[in-house]
């Protein structure tokens, strides 16, 4: 709508006075629009939200809580502790005669945290540090990224297994570990947006205008590459888990009375000779789907934000 | 219009490290002299245009007088302030007298903002205690100006057409109402209709709030109707700078006669027995100029002395200057 007379503009602009202002479509409601197109990843929200609820409603439904020890069960789960309505026991028993129910929403709640915290801290530290390194530039860069390199050099299982022995096993000592070496690769994504984005236009607008340098970095560049950053950060999240999933199974991770998914497949694929397989088989199935909800959410969230689709 | 001298360029130079692709890390890297010794005046409310072939360093010299870039020396006065030996701080707080207007109108504007959030930055960045409701009114008054309509505000700019984004920079460019705008190519990735439009709403605005400009363009004719005067840049020096009417009657400088001689007539009689002049040979590397007059290596009346001495920039009369040894 160019119009050269500049009066005729005032005085649409009078007879428009009354009216509200035209709402935009944004990129984020484009890639909102795109993302609600894709079925995968919509049911996998949807699930994904159903387990994130079940893992706070379901203590509701528990007849069992998760301290609770069934002492007519102990030492006979194989016969007397499978799943059933009647008992209260909805997934079961583990042989100590603790409810599986309870216990699955206990490892729900604690798998998803570490999950979502570890990837919520990895993606703050790494979205700073890295627009930060590439938004710089120049030394700073250097050392920066000197630094990411030599911590990824560092056997980062290792590292995590032997900080636990040393400093005890606690699910903080886990979160420092994951978190540490999580945003390495996060701040090395980041960073190679950044210097694609730095060097547009809009940023040197901002520049010429007296905007300082830390304000285009959150006002500018980090609003412009928080596509990437959000899809990474889905697959991060089961990243995550996976991790604290494989120290918990390896006995290093959670320990009793707390539980995670990692600990509770652990000690379900210890006792799967003896008929008890529900032990394995309902917190597997809450891990799997989990996992698949989020990776699906990731590939859509790709697919939404890509900017080559437009 | 006043006369007032509002900044004062003085040998300016820029230069850029290239390394060299074999270079040890110990080796010195070439200077690439993309500005090299730059001096003029600017009034208020005057237009400066700057002309001359891609990579000449027009671009480079606007952003180092507003030190966008690092120069290697020179002095920059702006209002009786020495530029350069401001701290980053203080630069920044001046840089609401200096807008800027770029080349690609898209590019310029953050995808992820909205138009009033664009064109209110400047004010949120100087004066952030502004109320809402006030820089509301000034970003509808600024839109209204520059012809859009002010229920446009919540749109994004990937909805806008090329030449309404460039509105929209001229906008927010416009809203601290600066002494100078730096327009850096503002039309040349606009076409032919929205260039005139363009051009001729900076010639308005311009004319109602008195500000100078810098126009950068290699288009001569629209530097020729925009501009008071006009510079011409040869690989990172001034070849002449004259009043736009006089450059165009009467150019002095080899160069700049061969670049008037080249614009095309909209008339197929006129433009069929114009006398073209044509320039041999390609630019040459800035990284090692030519010794003497930069421009001797294609020039159609290089003599000895071209080798041996750089011309002096000299007043060929009425401000007329040029560097030529054999201006006439």
């Amino acid at each position: 709508m160019i119009v050269a007379n500049k009066n005729k503009i005032a005085e649409m602009a009078e007879n428009m006075s009354g009216m509200d202002a035209v709402d935009g479509r944004s990129l984020w409601a484009d890639a909102r629009r795109r993302f609600m197109h894709n079925k995968a990843a919509v049911v996998s929200l949807v699930i994904l939200a159903l387990i994130v609820l079940f893992s706070f409603a379901g203590p509701y439904f528990a007849v069992w809580s998760n301290e609770e020890i069934d002492w007519s069960v102990m030492g006979s789960a194989a016969t007397k502790g499978m799943p059933s309505f009647e008992t209260g026991h909805f997934f079961g028993t583990d042989d100590l005669g603790r409810d599986i129910y309870s216990r699955v929403i206990q490892g729900t709640q604690i798998s998803l945290m570490v999950g979502v915290l570890g990837a919520f801290v990895a993606v703050i530290v790494g979205t700073l540090y890295g627009a930060i390194s590439g938004y710089v530039g120049g030394r700073t860069d250097q050392i920066m990224m000197r630094i990411v390199d030599i911590l990824m050099a560092i056997p980062f299982m290792f590292v995590l297994i032997l900080m636990l022995v040393v400093f005890g096993r606690s699910i903080g000592m886990l979160f420092i570990g994951i978190g540490l070496l999580a945003w390495l690769d996060m701040s090395r994504i980041v960073r190679g947006q950044t210097l694609s984005i730095k060097n547009k236009e809009f940023i040197e607008a901002a520049r010429a205008t007296g905007v300082s340098g830390f304000k285009i970095i959150t006002r500018h560049i980090v609003p412009n590459l928080l596509g990437v950053v959000a899809v990474y950060a889905t697959l991060l999240v089961p990243g995550m888990i996976l991790t604290e999933s494989f120290i918990s199974f390896l006995g290093l991770g959670v320990q009793e009375p707390n539980t995670s998914w990692g600990a509770l497949i652990s000690e379900g694929a210890g006792t799967i000779r003896y008929d008890t397989e529900w032990q394995l088989l309902f917190p597997l199935a809450f891990f799997v789907v989990s996992l698949f909800c989020f990776y699906f959410i990731g590939d859509g969230l790709r697919d939404a934000l890509d900017p080559k689709d437009r | 219009m006043s006369h007032e001298t509002i900044m004062k360029v003085d040998d300016l130079k820029v230069y850029f490290n290239v390394t060299k692709r074999d270079a040890m890390p110990w080796t010195k890297p070439d200077k690439l002299k993309a500005v090299d010794g730059v001096s003029f005046e600017l009034k208020a409310g005057e237009t400066l245009g700057i002309v001359g072939e891609s990579g000449c360093g027009k671009s480079t010299l606007a952003r180092a007088v507003i030190r966008m870039i690092p120069s290697e020396s020179g002095d920059v006065m702006w209002l009786g302030q020495d530029l350069m030996a401001l701290d980053a701080k203080e630069m920044r707080a001046r840089r609401k007298e200096v807008q800027m207007i770029f080349q690609d109108p898209l590019a310029s504007l953050d995808p992820r903002m909205n138009i009033g959030e664009i064109i209110a930055e400047p004010i949120k960045t100087h004066y952030p205690k502004t109320p809402k409701a006030e820089i509301k009114k000034m970003v509808e008054e600024v839109m209204i100006k520059v012809g859009l309509l002010p229920n446009l505000v919540n749109r994004y700019p990937h909805e806008f057409s090329g030449g309404q984004c460039q509105r929209i920079g001229i906008a927010r460019a416009l809203i601290l109402k600066p002494k100078l705008i730096i327009c850096d190519e503002p039309v040349s990735a606009l076409d032919v209709s929205i260039q005139a439009q363009v051009v001729n709403l900076l010639k308005e605005l311009q004319e109602e709030m008195g500000m100078a400009l810098i126009f950068i363009a290699h288009d001569l004719s629209i530097v020729k109707h925009i501009s008071t005067r006009i510079m011409v840049l040869y690989l990172g020096n001034m070849v002449e700078l004259a009043d736009s009417v006089d450059l165009y009657k009467q150019p002095r400088h080899p160069y700049t006669q061969a670049l008037i001689s080249a614009v095309p007539i909209p008339d197929p009689l006129i433009e069929k027995n114009k006398e073209l002049i044509l320039i041999e040979g390609d630019l040459p590397s800035p990284i090692s100029p030519p010794s003497g007059c930069v421009f001797r290596t294609r020039c159609p009346r290089v003599q000895d002395i071209c080798t041996r001495e750089k011309p002096e920039f000299v007043d060929a009369g009425n401000g007329h200057k040029v560097a030529c040894h054999f201006h006439d």
